[in-house]
């Protein structure tokens, strides 16, 4: 019956899926056991790359959810984003322990350089894995909760959401630039050593990485598609095209967005804690408009709700993104504008969308 | 001859000097008109003397200062006192050229010309006696100068530097002649200043009460010298109280001036957000490339100034049209191209439109260069007004806080006075009904989005004088924008500039306890907060137009 549901109904899906599931045990495979003059071979820069990409696309599919499904376009979702980073960049700079510039066995080198006595209280416990990983879940969930508490409460909807969302992710970026807020202001988190003791220079922790990606996307995936297959994805999908119809039959709209926009934002936040230890830097441009509403496009050029859109989209764009800047950097602004452009006027279901009208075979809701 | 009683010889030759000068200025324009009549051939011109300056020994020097003291000429003052500072450079030639140095800048003396990177000139040397005759000269020519704004700054330098017996009696005999209140007012500070150090108990007890009426720094610490060490204690604790009430003060001063600030901020914020009111406010778009439209219009201001680099004077002046028209075409060309085909799809407008932005930004780079283009100010808006010693205020704000006011207005003015402005009441209130009435809906939609951005570019030359000129100058003040817009009230002009004034206020006061970037933090959560409150902003739309 859940196979049934979660699996054989979902053609796009299983197929993007497969192909996902496909990349972790060949790449892995042609990085490690091939030569590295071999033509197979896949580079360790083309891991990471991929290791991002991955991570990208369950930070899609946490957009999707919310703006796909239930209509709550997010303008601030790079802010789960980049808070899971920081929690997990915190515990990786726990584990540099004395190893940094100055030494210090506890101290952070910008907190030495800032002339800090001792450790912050929020910086207590970061050095536990386990904990770090909670904060990871809970610091996003708990902001999404209050931050959505409060909007949903009085409904905000609509425009007013993504324009108050962004602002968020703006204040936020504004605050951890502040070297005081005890994040290493402008430069961030970064100079990782280790993680759970695995060298993270190492190429073996790269895949390990690169394969706890694609892992969490396929999980993120399953779970997201659970939730719309459910009761409640049906109520939400009834919140996306009426809202007030829905209040008026008896749903309560506002707790129903409000936990599907928290677990967007636990999803984004592990997207996030994924991502730090690949790119080995967290810093507060993360937090900048610019990136949370790029993931919107990520997925209108994928195809929104439909959830496999999102990830075609996040690959594709950033594929896209890494081939323009390093082949003629001016030029991806103007392709990035013009695929926002684009993408809304001619292309309301993005690229999965084309496709279904060539196969005409549509059976999206 | 008054209250100086020692006259030694430099006293009296000052004070024939003040005669004299005291005679010029009276008859200035008779004076000048004799001069261009018959050039008297005994008498070397002032060019003649000011060269004669670089040649000769220290006493011929002399001598020729005190020729140089009988001409009125406006250049004098600038050259004696480049000369007692040592800014005074001559070159060899014969005859030499003459340049005033100020900071890494060369101005030839007599005619003004640049002359930054010229080789070869050497300081006028000058010693100790030549010195003190000098600045005796230059604080004559300046307490006397015919414009009040010197004669002042010549009082404030006697204050400054403290006020000796020899300038107190300058100032004394000034005293009765002067006609500028301010001026009068600085002397009567400056000579309380020198009788609280010299005066009998009577006069320090009435310079203590002139003093409680000043608000320079230097009254202060006198005052709080003598509320501290004086052995009278009446004195010390009169002396105490003026420091209280001028304390009193200047917290005053200093409230006006944060609420100057505020209002400054605030009227940036206006500028910023009111193209937005119309765009978004009125007709439900989300324009997210409005912060590019403000770029456009700040880069018309820098492109007007290249074409005609002759008229910087007046290049603001010309560049409010032209800036008014680019972005109104950029924006009709916007609406037509793009939004006209997302209407009641906010939400794919707000995707398109931050698309659009960003092409906007890149081509800006592309064209002109990602480094931020210096746009010059016109004489007339730089400068300070300083109204005291406390309080002082930017021209460039001040015509800001103005030009931002003024375009609110004309703007109301087009929205509730002229056919336009109904016709796009109209339009956004009910457009089916607009239609049937015979309103062509399509054109308004064009022309209020073209409206709209129009404003955004005029917004664009207001801050071009106050910030930088590069690509990113849009990005930094949509968010904000649109936060001025949302806390007023959607389609509420009235709205918007009570919330652009009043965030620029809280900004303001909340600034020096919190530091720049986490009041903007505050701001914003207190915004976030605000709207969980009231969705619909400070002055909410009523009735049917209300309704989604």
């Amino acid at each position: 019956m859940l196979t049934q549901r979660l699996l054989l109904s979902d053609r796009g899906g299983m197929l993007v899926l497969g192909l996902v599931l496909l990349t972790t045990i060949i790449v892995p495979i042609l990085n490690l056991a091939v030569p590295t003059d071999s033509p197979l071979y896949v580079s360790n820069f083309t891991v990471g790359l991929l290791g991002k990409f991955l991570c990208f696309a369950l930070l899609a599919l946490s957009v999707d959810l919310i703006w796909g499904y239930a209509g709550i376009l997010s303008l601030g979702h790079g802010a789960f984003f980049s808070l899971g980073g920081y929690a997990m960049g915190m515990y990786l700079m726990r584990q540099i322990g004395d190893r940094g510039v100055y030494g210090h066995p506890e101290l952070m080198d910008f907190m030495v350089v800032l002339n800090w006595e001792s450790l912050p209280w929020y910086w207590q416990g970061f050095d536990m894995f386990w904990f770090a990983m909670l904060m990871v879940l809970l610091v996003p969930g708990l902001l999404a909760l209050v931050f959505g508490w409060l909007a949903f409460r009085s409904r905000v909807t609509g425009v007013y959401f993504a324009i108050i969302t962004q602002a968020l992710t703006y204040a936020l970026m504004l605050a951890f630039f502040r070297n005081e807020m005890g994040f290493g202001g402008n430069n961030g988190l970064n100079d990782f050593k280790e993680i759970l003791g695995f060298d993270l220079a190492a190429k073996t922790t790269r895949v390990g990485l690169f394969v706890a990606s694609s892992i969490a996307l396929i999980l993120g995936y399953m779970a997201c598609r659970y939730i719309v297959t459910s009761r409640m994805g049906r109520v939400i999908i009834a919140i996306r095209d009426a809202e007030s119809r829905t209040r008026f039959s008896g749903y309560q709209v506002e707790s129903y967005k409000l936990w599907l926009f928290v677990f967007s934002a636990m999803l984004a936040a592990v997207a996030g804690a994924l991502y730090v230890p690949q790119v080995g830097i967290i810093n507060p441009g993360e937090f900048s408009p610019l990136n949370s509403i790029e993931m919107v496009v990520w997925v209108a050029t994928g195809g929104r709700g439909t959830l496999f859109g999102a990830i075609v989209g996040a690959f594709s764009v950033n594929y896209a993104k890494t081939f323009f800047t390093t082949f003629s950097p001016e030029t991806w602004l103007f392709i990035l504008g013009g695929l926002f452009v684009l993408v809304t006027l001619l292309l309301p279901k993005g690229i999965v969308g084309l496709f279904d009208r060539f196969s005409r075979k549509g059976d999206k809701q | 001859m008054n209250s100086i009683c020692r006259l030694t010889p430099r006293h009296a030759v000052q004070q024939w000097l003040t005669r004299l000068l005291l005679l010029c200025v009276c008859s200035l324009p008779l004076h000048a008109s004799a001069q261009e009549a018959e050039p008297a051939p005994a008498q070397p011109t002032f060019d003649e003397l000011v060269s004669q300056l670089a040649t000769g020994n220290l006493r011929q020097r002399a001598a020729t200062v005190e020729q140089l003291a009988t001409h009125q000429d406006e250049r004098l003052a600038d050259i004696l006192n480049a000369l007692v500072a040592g800014d005074l450079l001559a070159s060899k030639d014969k005859p030499p050229v003459i340049a005033i140095r100020s900071g890494d800048q060369l101005t030839n003396a007599l005619d003004g010309s640049d002359l930054t990177g010229a080789a070869g000139l050497r300081r006028i040397p000058v010693n100790n006696s030549l010195r003190t005759q000098l600045r005796g000269m230059v604080a004559q020519l300046n307490l006397t100068h015919p414009n009040s704004d010197k004669r002042y700054d010549a009082v404030q330098r006697f204050i400054r530097d403290g006020v000796d017996g020899e300038t107190a009696a300058l100032l004394r005999e000034r005293q009765p002649t002067e006609g500028s209140g301010r001026v009068s007012d600085a002397i009567d500070a400056a000579l309380a200043l020198f009788d609280l150090q010299t005066g009998d108990r009577d006069q320090r007890m009435a310079a203590i009460d002139t003093l409680s009426g000043s608000l320079e720094q230097e009254a202060r610490n006198a005052l709080r010298s003598v509320a501290e060490n004086d052995e009278d204690a009446e004195l010390r604790s009169a002396a105490a109280k003026a420091i209280e009430s001028i304390q009193g003060r200047i917290e005053f001063y200093r409230f006006i001036e944060n609420v100057f600030f505020g209002l400054s901020l605030g009227s940036i914020l206006l500028l910023a957000a009111i193209g937005l009111a119309i765009t978004f406010g009125v007709m439900g778009v989300i324009n997210m490339a409005h912060g590019e439209l403000i770029m456009i219009g700040a880069y018309t201001t820098w492109g007007i100034q290249v074409l005609f680099p002759d008229l910087i004077e007046w290049s603001l002046l010309i560049a409010i049209p032209a800036a008014f028209l680019i972005t109104a075409l950029v924006g009709i060309a916007i609406e037509r191209g793009v939004i006209r085909f997302l209407y009641g799809r906010p939400l794919e407008t707000l995707l398109a439109t931050f698309g659009l932005s960003l092409v906007l930004q890149q081509a800006v780079r592309t064209l002109f260069s990602p480094l931020n283009r210096s746009v010059t100010s016109p004489e007339w808006i730089s400068g300070t007004l300083s109204i005291n010693p406390v309080l002082s205020i930017t021209y460039t704000r001040l015509y800001i806080l103005l030009f931002g006011l003024a375009v609110f207005f004309a703007l109301l003015l087009v929205m509730k006075r002229t056919t336009l402005g109904l016709k796009v009441r109209a339009v956004s209130q009910n457009r089916a009904m607009a239609r049937a009435v015979g309103v062509r809906s399509n054109w308004i939609d064009a022309l209020t989005f073209g409206l709209g951005s129009g404003i955004a570019g005029v917004a664009g030359v207001a801050l071009s004088q106050i910030t930088n000129v590069g690509p990113n100058l849009g990005q930094a003040y949509i968010i904000d924008s649109f936060m001025v817009v949302v806390f007023g009230g959607v389609g509420n002009l009235w709205g918007t500039l009570v919330s652009a004034m009043s965030l620029g206020l809280i900004n303001n006061f909340l600034e020096p306890w919190a530091g720049a970037m986490l009041a903007k933090v505050l701001v914003l959560i207190m915004l976030i907060l605000f709207i969980q409150k009231k969705p619909k902003g400070l002055f909410p739309q009523k009735g049917r137009a209300a309704a989604d």
